[in-house]
């Protein structure tokens, strides 16, 4: 599956680069970007916010990427529906929401899919990945490459159960 | 003695890793809330991240701190390290460059911050269910509203996008100056969209004016009281939010800093320690920790001006002031003056995109080496102060930073103490208190958020612990 009309999967992916294990968002996407595939978009941000509902409601599949700091090692990946979670202040707001945003506003409900990789060390300003969350990200990396194509992206949704996949699903 | 035997009741939002926020209502022995304690979280470990970096790469580092107003902290450090290269006379297309940059964050801000957290508020009531009382509540009953909300934060985004190179770590400012201009095609692409902005921007106002006036005699006591209000004034007197000198006026209008030069800030403001907060308690030194304390942002703003320079804000101030006062001292006045800010923003981003200096090509003027600045700035939250020292080896030995949410430390305990002691009925962490704390603390539009987001929600759990330590009720939401 090739061409303009192919489906394409826009990967989402926020945190701080430089606090821990909170980049390990931001370093999956970069990951991904340097692979420049023809039907995947990469978005890196500090964090989720409302606007990128439009950039959602653009693409027919959405693969979010945060870092976890709790649950399954490597990583999870789960399937996200429209909802609505909120901050009682600050500017953020979770994919489910984003994923309503999109529906209400733009009339667009893209497949999503969350993968949540763990972290473990979040606290220090300036700290680089653990070791262990660097493992987790070469995890999930290695799972979600070979889904990367316009084929495999209806797999991606099919597989995100919310169990580990390298565990078994 | 005395607090031994008061009662604790903490409100507290969680995240998963950090960024923990809570409220601690002291009570005395007859249940009346004697005192409020807002807890935020501040990035913490600046100082050991930033020293020994050489000074030119601060301006691109700082932006890490704090995922909200990255701009704010980049083009404050930028006029720190203008001082340390003997810059700070930059050119017109650096300044230019650097003021298109700090309208289109304080637009993408004010617009994400009104519609995404205010409007549900005023639209619902602020007794609506928090199931409803959301931008996804926003979205369903007034769509057109919120495809607004949406549409103007991605044009600010667009904006910083254009100035600073990038949207996240942006390196548009430098030490002395910018790194790019804006071209032509740059400029006409930001143009595209410009008078629906304006037009957008000025039905916001008009909005939030209504509803103010309108319910005027609601909000008025709303989480109000009389303070002190600091700000950066242009020479003039004008509002001016990218540089200026520091004037506070007290709750009356009375100048009690006039016009001082930002560079002394350090003569002026002092931030108290208290056991209690992880975040300091700034103060004017005049007056003391007990008298100094003062509210920043854009309330702060028009009480501190004389005038602004672009004709719709202008005319929306002198509204303002006419209907609510000068200086205005009404919490839920904020979000009316953050709305005639919005479109003092959007008009500044029209004037100068339309001013052929951005395209120029003298981009940096460095002169004398020094070893210590300050950089000062209005925020979308407040005043911003950014101060270094550096070495002979181009490093940074020293860092203080005085975030806009901290400047606001005092002024938001206030306002939760105020609406606390308004309505808690000395039993129970009602709903409808729960509502009112946060619509107080929204009005000053707090950064919470400098620290890390993983996966996770943002809940609010409310508890009440007794004398003795114990917690009788814990309520999440």
């Amino acid at each position: 599956m090739t061409g303009a009309d192919a489906p394409r999967l826009l990967v989402l992916a926020w945190g701080n680069p430089s606090r821990g294990d909170d980049a390990l968002g931001p370093a999956f996407a970069d990951a991904v970007e340097k692979l420049a595939l023809e039907h995947v978009t990469v978005e890196a941000d500090f964090q989720l916010s409302p606007e990128h509902a439009h950039l959602v409601a653009r693409h027919r599949y959405v693969l979010f990427v945060d870092a976890a700091s709790a649950g399954a090692e490597p990583f999870t990946l789960s399937r996200v529906l429209p909802g609505g979670r909120w901050s009682f202040s600050s500017h953020t707001c979770g994919p489910d929401a984003v994923l309503a945003l999109s529906e209400t506003l733009f009339n667009a409900r893209p497949e999503a899919a969350m993968l949540a990789i763990r972290g473990h060390e979040f606290q220090g300003l300036g700290e680089p990945l653990s070791a262990a969350a660097r493992r987790n990200l070469a995890s999930a990396f290695e799972f979600l490459r070979p889904l990367l194509r316009p084929e495999c992206f209806g797999g991606i949704m099919v597989r995100a159960n919310g169990m580990c996949p390298t565990q078994g699903d | 003695m005395a607090e031994k035997k008061q009662k604790h009741i903490v409100i507290e939002p969680v995240t998963r890793v950090e960024g923990h926020g809570k409220v601690s209502l002291l009570l005395d022995e007859r249940n009346r809330v004697k005192q409020a304690r807002l807890h935020v979280v501040e990035f913490r470990g600046f100082e050991r991240f930033i020293q020994g970096r050489p000074f030119w790469e601060v301006p691109v580092l700082v932006q890490r701190l704090c995922g909200i107003c990255p701009v704010s902290h980049h083009l404050a450090a930028a006029k720190a390290m203008d001082r340390i290269v003997g810059g700070e006379m930059l050119t017109p297309t650096a300044e230019k460059m650097r003021r298109l940059m700090h309208y289109g964050q304080m637009f993408q801000s004010h617009a994400l911050h009104f519609f995404h957290l205010v409007s549900p508020d005023l639209l619902f009531g602020f007794d609506a269910d928090p199931v409803e009382r959301n931008v996804i509540g926003v979205a369903r009953k007034f769509p057109a509203l919120a495809v607004q909300g949406v549409m103007m934060r991605k044009y600010g985004q667009e904006v910083i996008l254009r100035t600073a190179g990038k949207k996240i770590h942006g390196t548009g400012a430098i030490p002395g100056g910018i790194n790019k201009n804006l071209s032509i095609a740059e400029r006409d692409e930001l143009l595209k969209d410009l008078e629906q902005m304006k037009t957008w921007a000025a039905a916001a106002l008009t909005l939030c004016r209504d509803y103010t006036v309108e319910h005027l005699a609601e909000l008025a006591p709303f989480g109000t009281f009389d303070s002190n209000h600091l700000g950066l004034v242009r020479k003039d007197g004008a509002l001016d939010l990218y540089d200026g000198l520091l004037r506070a006026v007290d709750h009356a209008g009375t100048r009690i800093l006039d016009d001082a030069d930002n560079q002394d800030y350090a003569r002026h403001i002092a931030e108290e320690v208290r056991p209690w907060s992880y975040m300091k308690f700034p103060f004017l030194r005049s007056l003391g920790p007990e008298n100094g304390w003062y509210r920043v942002g854009p309330l702060a703003r028009l009480n501190v001006c004389d005038f602004i320079d672009t004709p719709q804000a202008e005319a929306a101030r002198k509204e303002f002031a006419a209907a609510a006062g000068k200086p205005c001292n009404l919490t839920m006045a904020y979000h009316w003056a953050r709305m005639v800010e919005l479109v003092h923003s959007i008009e500044k981003i029209d004037a100068l995109l339309h001013d052929p200096d951005l395209q120029g090509l003298d981009l940096v003027n460095r002169t004398q080496r020094r070893e210590e600045g300050v950089g000062i700035i209005e925020a979308p939250r407040g005043t911003l102060f950014h101060h270094y020292r550096v070495n002979r080896n181009d490093e940074v030995v020293m860092a203080n930073l005085i975030v806009s949410t901290t400047n606001n430390n005092e002024p938001m305990n206030r306002a939760v103490q105020k609406v606390a002691a308004d309505c808690f009925d000395g039993k129970k962490i009602t709903e409808g208190l729960l509502n009112r704390i946060e619509v107080a603390i929204r009005a000053y539009d707090p950064c919470l958020s400098c620290a890390t987001h993983a996966v996770g929600s943002m809940a609010l759990t409310v508890e009440t612990i007794g004398p003795s330590g114990d917690v009788r009720e814990s309520v999440s939401r």
